[in-house]
């Protein structure tokens, strides 16, 4: 009995506690609110917004609701994070394997990369590649073209954009290419187990991924047009480039310094699972005769991505997370669009406030869940 | 004379080829290295193409004839064992080797030759390097923010005797090395407090003594009566809240004008900024997120579900949202959540939000090096009659701590690198000042100047701080 009491106590005390401060919390809040003659709710996201917005992905103008005005800052946030992630993936990746090479220069190079990049803070990275890097590139109509189509200008980067015909038909070959690869797949799996014999997977796939798209461009009728972006006087002085698609300075600052700060946390990982595979590994493998391309694709690798995938999840969470400094030079994202703008339009800071934060809080939770399910699934069984 | 096999290079005709190879090596990175400064192109009688990649060619030709293995000759083995291994590796040298003579010399010259340092004005920078000037002018701002000139003896006396008292432990004695643990974790942050709150700040001193002697001379007369078994827990919770009570209870008279008595001019801490702002902001920080945090590690791990269960919340809702939104919510939620009179200052706020966000993070490190212990420990504590609190102060957590010091320097380097983001509450640390000179229309155009000389700063602090911590964990290392 006593000891149950014991047990019970503290629990008690903390539950408690806690109580108490949230009731404070919402005591005050209710008095304030009344106060000022706000009422809690979320009938404001249905209102219209009457603010623009500077780059969006889906249709947006003033006359739209706050709920919509939400979603353009959500899918910003989403695009960052995404070209973000596919940056510092890939130099990561170089960047990890570099720390680990056998050439002096190349291994303190990556080393000196990592060193000088992580120890700067990012905003100040940020504002560095916005008010300084871009900020120097030339105006419009002075600009040069790169390979004679890119455009790299103060007000941004423009590129061709994508013009389709029966667009519908070529991204259903692509679908198409992926299901029949992953049962090709399958069947050289079962062939191999049961067989012994062994398809050359890797180049039927590449192939498949190649031939099936292209054959619905001779006979499904699908085409490809680019428009190219074409530099248009508006005033004496003002030049705008047409067609094309352009993309805002603030994303490519944005994307550049999230992309090149999360590389040298991604680049520790992966040295650190790669090295974390012990020497007797790879001689085991090499005594029975594989040769290094195998010894890499059959026992490092499925070892070492093991160790590799969940930091570096947590990495891409990060990134995610640190989109958000997005509000300091000016980039709609969802902190900026509904945070700022929004908060400072409607003045619900509770609602708003709250809203943003769970918003984040269900990317990091759900992604955190396929991430311990994953974990499971690849974690060695042992009887 | 054995056959030149100008593909296979040996070790029979060696010395023709190392001397071949150096000549043509020499020739390739004395090319890169005029052309990079004197800006003479010697082969510019070639097309642009192969003139662009003649020097790469030559270089490689030239590693691979020096590529012979088992010279004797000690530097040569030693090249071709670190950058000359294989073409791949050669061509990746040579890249590497004529990118640094190459960006040697615009650097150079925009540090130093080309740049400017005299004279007061924007016109003293002429040269097409950095205009230093700027930063000199600026210097003050970027130190002490909007802090009053005449006052600033005040940060900097305060900075020193922190620094002074907080070096202590290097020069105590084997006799006081037992009560350093108490200096750091208690003492020096109030000393520290003390110093920040009342120098840095200024203001009404007298009262806010005042209400801490009384507070403190009251609960200890109490203390008395208490029975032994609560007395740690009264002091830790009483003391406090008498003082938050009185200095409530009489927020009104603090206001009649009294405060003068002291005779420093308050200076409120929308003025603070630049650097001392980021070192004050990351000390409090620092100071506050780890004993939070350690609970926090503690609470997540306790058999109690309710603490459990609390702890995990609490923790998962900091990791999960950005620092931002959380800098967001101290300075537009939280005041709502607050009786309408009582004012919070807004930097007390931001260094609240920021220490429990990182406490967050702080637990996460700090259970996995509860987890990493083995059972044993456990076992072998409790079968001493030890109780949880005497468990864990004297056997778990020394041993944890001294575990996960890379991930908590870590945390901390963190911590550092984030107290720019208070730029969103209007505080202005070093990054958000030097955003403020940008702008200034005597200074446009300067904002390279203000970010290098920002960078090379915060660099120089993370590095020495993770270069600290490395030493820690080598110091603290012990075997298992």
């Amino acid at each position: 009995m006593n000891f149950k009491l014991k047990n019970i106590g503290p629990q008690l005390i903390t539950l408690i506690a806690v109580v108490l401060v949230f009731g404070f919390f919402t005591f005050n809040a209710q008095t304030n609110m009344e106060n000022r003659g706000i009422e809690f709710g979320f009938g404001f996201l249905t209102q219209e917004s009457s603010f623009d917005v500077q780059f969006s992905l889906i249709e947006y103008d003033g006359s739209h609701s706050y709920a919509r005005a939400y979603l353009v800052g959500l899918l910003n946030t989403l695009l960052v994070a995404f070209i973000g992630i596919i940056i510092s993936t890939i130099l990561g990746v170089i960047i990890g394997i570099a720390r680990l090479s056998t050439n002096y220069l190349i291994e303190r190079s990556a080393a000196f990369y990592v060193e000088f990049f992580r120890n700067i803070p990012l905003l100040l990275q940020i504002f560095f590649w916005y008010f300084a890097a871009l900020r120097a590139l030339p105006l419009p109509q002075d600009a040069e073209p790169m390979f004679g189509v890119f455009f790299l200008t103060i007000k941004g980067l423009f590129v061709p954009s994508f013009i389709w015909n029966n667009l519908n038909i070529f991204l259903y070959s692509l679908i198409a290419a992926i299901i029949s690869i992953v049962l090709i797949r399958n069947y050289a799996i079962k062939l191999q187990e049961n067989e012994g014999k062994q398809l050359p997977v890797f180049s039927i796939s590449v192939s498949l991924f190649i031939i099936l798209p292209l054959l619905t461009f001779l006979i499904g009728g699908v085409s490809l047009n680019f428009s190219l972006p074409v530099l248009e006087q508006m005033s004496n002085t003002s030049f705008k480039y047409k067609g094309g698609l352009g993309i805002p300075p603030e994303l490519i600052a944005l994307t550049l310094a999230l992309g090149l700060y999360t590389a040298t946390f991604i680049a520790e990982c992966v040295r650190a699972g790669i090295q974390g595979i012990s020497k007797g590994q790879k001689e085991a493998a090499a005594s029975i005769g594989l040769t290094p391309n195998q010894i890499l694709k059959l026992v490092i690798m499925p070892q070492a991505l093991r160790i590799i995938i969940p930091p570096t999840t947590n990495q891409y969470l990060n990134l995610t997370k640190n989109s958000s400094l997005a509000a300091a030079i000016a980039y709609p994202d969802l902190v900026l669009i509904f945070a700022g703008t929004a908060l400072m339009q409607t003045g619900r800071a509770i609602e708003i406030v709250s809203i943003t934060m769970l918003t984040y809080l269900s990317i990091s939770l759900s992604i955190s869940f396929l991430m311990n399910w994953y974990n499971k699934s690849i974690a060695i069984k042992e009887k | 004379m054995n056959k030149l096999n100008l593909l296979k290079p040996d070790l029979n005709n060696m010395n023709n080829y190392i001397y071949a190879g150096s000549f043509l090596l020499f020739i390739s990175i004395f090319d890169v290295f005029l052309n990079a400064f004197f800006s003479l192109n010697v082969t510019s009688f070639l097309p642009q193409t192969i003139s662009f990649i003649l020097p790469l060619c030559f270089g490689l030709l030239g590693l691979h004839f020096i590529r012979i293995e088992f010279t004797g000759i000690k530097n040569l083995d030693l090249l071709n064992k670190h950058i000359n291994t294989n073409n791949f590796n050669a061509i990746l040298t040579l890249i590497i080797v004529f990118v640094i003579i190459k960006s040697i010399p615009p650097i150079m010259s925009w540090f130093i030759i080309d740049a400017n340092i005299a004279g007061d004005t924007k016109d003293a920078c002429t040269g097409s390097g950095a205009c230093w000037t700027y930063i000199k002018i600026w210097l003050r701002r970027f130190v002490y923010g909007m802090y009053p000139n005449a006052e600033q003896w005040r940060i900097n006396l305060s900075f020193i005797s922190l620094l002074a008292l907080g070096s202590v432990g290097y020069f105590a004695t084997e006799k006081f090395k037992k009560y350093l643990t108490l200096y750091y974790v208690i003492i020096y942050p109030f000393i520290a407090f003390l110093f920040i709150f009342f120098f840095i700040s200024g203001g009404p001193i007298f009262f806010e003594f005042s209400y801490g002697i009384i507070a403190f001379a009251v609960s200890i007369i109490v203390g008395f009566f208490i029975p032994k078994k609560f007395k740690a827990w009264y002091f830790l919770i009483v003391p406090i809240i008498l003082y938050i009570s009185l200095k409530y209870f009489f927020y009104y008279e603090e206001t009649v004008d009294l405060g003068k008595l002291d005779g420093l001019n308050w200076v409120e801490t929308g003025a603070w900024g630049g650097l001392s702002l980021t070192f004050i902001v990351s000390f409090f920080c620092l100071i506050f997120c780890f004993p939070v945090g350690m609970f926090l590690a503690l609470g997540r791990r306790s058999a109690l579900p309710a603490i459990r269960y609390i702890s995990i919340g609490f923790i998962e809702f900091w990791r999960g949202v950005p620092l931002i939104t959380v800098l967001f919510m101290s300075s537009v939620m939280f005041p709502m959540f607050l009786p309408e009179d009582f004012f919070m200052d807004k930097l007390v706020r931001v260094i609240i939000a920021i220490s429990l966000f990182e406490a967050a993070y702080v637990a996460e490190v700090i259970r996995g090096g509860l987890q990493a212990l083995p059972r044993g420990q456990y076992d072998a504590a409790k079968s001493l009659g030890m109780g949880y609190w005497k468990m864990h102060i004297l056997v778990i957590l020394p041993q944890a701590l001294k575990l996960v010091i890379p991930g908590i320097a870590n945390t901390f380097l963190a911590l550092v690198k984030d107290t720019p983001l208070i730029f969103v509450v209007g505080l202005l640390e070093l990054v958000g000042m030097l955003n403020l000179a940008k702008t200034n229309p005597d200074w446009l155009g300067y904002a390279m100047e203000g970010y290098v000389f920002a960078a090379i700063i915060f660099w120089i602090i993370c590095y020495a701080m993770s270069k600290y911590s490395y030493n820690l964990e080598i110091k603290y290392k012990t075997e298992r």
